[in-house]
């Protein structure tokens, strides 16, 4: 399969991807790390006439502590935030989640630009990254601005991303010795998750209760578990919150699991990632 | 577009189209056929070569996006004198290959194993690998093959970078 043809934009600045976008409006597309996207060009279910190559510019990969914050560069692959040592200590739940994505050669060219951007509701650190809380600093014509997590994924493959942003930089909170896990169940081996949970304690409370909860292939994007979260800032036990894990959730139907199966794991998961953030 | 890049040590420049695979362009523009395509869709990894010391599938990578890279294709393993690269030692010796047609891709992948860790258990062998499928399903031997390599040295997990490295 060969994608439909295309001009490739080899990018050397963001201002220079920006007004890539700019000159060519919605024909262009941004490529990063091309996992998502040529695929489904390779499919034609995506058929941009111009490609912008961020690929190429330079300083868009890092992991770094700023203040309460870890600022992670937009162009930081999948296997450089696993190996990550500045992550493993301020946020380690995003070195493990960021491990679990496909397979090896996935994660060697994925970026972490990329799978937001995307907005894949069964995404795997875009769960992570909602449960964290944070932003995603994007750039456009008028400058930079600042979406938080909360507010960035909106639907199926939906995000606040305007056609002629570029994402630069994610930012979450420092979680340190805090708790946290992500349960992702699958069938197979490197696949994406049937349904995926991560929780995370907040060291100061921050997005309020004591966890943070996301849940990937549970709706239309990744979401936050809401009622589990506030039962646990109320006080319930972890028992109590898990059971309410699926609440406001539109789980789809496939042939991995329907949608009473997809509840049952958001409520079993949601359980086994609080047990053990708890036992950390 | 004109694309510039080091394949198995030797320094290309080529004027491709943007749309043109990493796979197709190695296989038709170089003329290197070891590298084989067989789901076309990411999953099989059939396609994997070394693209800057990292393993990637090279149905999924254009070949615009190797500009300016060290580019390895299984050619490029064994010495001048045809001396084979530990790593395809250990799966002639260890049988892990039935057919062939993953092989390439097994051994490329299996040397980014042993590159991110040189002696690892079964069971990082089979996750390191997790993107390579046999049809033949010879994994057992493949695994050992991997750890055979790992014990003979460091040089199992490491890719030839000279520009003798025969095409
Ligand atoms: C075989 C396979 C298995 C996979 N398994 C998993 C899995 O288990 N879990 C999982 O979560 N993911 C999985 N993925 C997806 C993988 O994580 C992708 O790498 C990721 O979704 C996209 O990142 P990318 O850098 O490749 O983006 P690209 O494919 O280059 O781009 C994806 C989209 O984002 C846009 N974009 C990219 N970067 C930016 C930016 N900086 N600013 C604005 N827009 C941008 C592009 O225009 C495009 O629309 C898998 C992919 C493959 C091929
Ligand atoms: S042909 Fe590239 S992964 Fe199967
Ligand atoms: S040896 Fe036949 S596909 Fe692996």
């Amino acid at each position: 399969m060969i994608p439909g043809p295309f001009e490739l934009v080899r990018a050397t600045s963001v201002d220079e991807a920006v007004a890539a976008l700019v000159e060519h409006g919605d024909d262009a597309k941004i490529l990063a790390g091309g996992h998502s996207l040529l695929p489904l060009m390779k499919l034609r279910l995506a058929m941009p006439g111009v490609l912008v190559d961020i690929g190429g510019i330079p300083g868009m990969s890092y992991v770094r502590v700023e203040g309460d914050e870890v600022a992670i560069g937009a162009g930081t692959r999948h296997h450089e935030l696993e190996k990550d040592a500045v992550a493993a200590a301020e946020v380690p739940i995003l070195p493990c989640t960021a491990g679990q994505v496909g397979d090896p050669q996935v994660r060697h060219r994925g970026t972490i630009g990329g799978t937001v951007a995307h907005g894949d509701p069964a995404s795997d650190l875009p769960t992570a990254l909602l449960a964290l809380g944070g932003d995603v600093v994007v750039q456009g014509p008028d400058g930079r601005r600042t979406v938080p997590l909360t507010e960035f994924f909106l639907g199926f493959f939906e995000t606040a991303l305007a056609e002629d942003e570029v994402i630069v930089e994610i930012r979450v909170p420092r979680t340190g010795s805090a708790g946290w896990a992500y349960e992702k169940f699958t069938r197979r081996a490197n696949d994406w998750p049937i349904v995926a949970v991560a929780a995370v304690g907040h060291r100061t409370g921050g997005v309020g209760g004591p966890y943070g909860v996301a849940l990937a292939n549970m709706a239309g994007s990744v979401v936050r578990a809401t009622a589990t979260e506030e039962a646990l800032a109320r006080g319930a036990s972890i028992a109590e919150a898990a059971a309410l894990a699926d609440e406001g959730t539109n789980p789809s139907a496939d042939m991995h699991a329907d949608q009473e199966y997809r509840r049952h794991l958001a409520r079993l998961l949601t359980r086994r990632a609080l047990e053990r953030a708890a036992a950390a | 577009m004109q694309v510039s890049m080091t394949v198995n040590g030797r320094q290309r420049s080529d004027d491709v189209e943007p749309r043109l695979l990493l796979a197709h362009y190695l296989r038709d523009v170089v003329g290197l056929k070891a590298t084989n395509i067989g789901c076309d869709t990411t999953s099989c990894g059939a396609c994997t070569v070394i693209v800057d010391g990292l393993s990637v599938k090279s149905c999924t990578l254009l070949a615009a996006q190797a500009e300016g890279a060290r580019v390895t294709t299984l050619e490029g393993l064994a010495g001048p004198d045809g001396e084979l690269h530990p790593m395809q030692r250990a799966f002639r010796e260890e049988h892990g290959l039935q057919c062939g047609f993953c092989t390439p891709g097994m051994v490329l992948a299996a040397i980014g194993v042993l590159a991110d860790n040189p002696d690892p258990s079964d069971r990082e062998v089979r996750e390191g690998l997790e993107g390579n499928l046999c049809r033949c399903t010879g994994y057992h031997n493949i695994v050992r093959a991997v750890q055979s390599a790992a014990r003979s040295g460091p040089a199992a997990g490491q890719v030839p970078q000279g520009p003798e490295a025969a095409r």
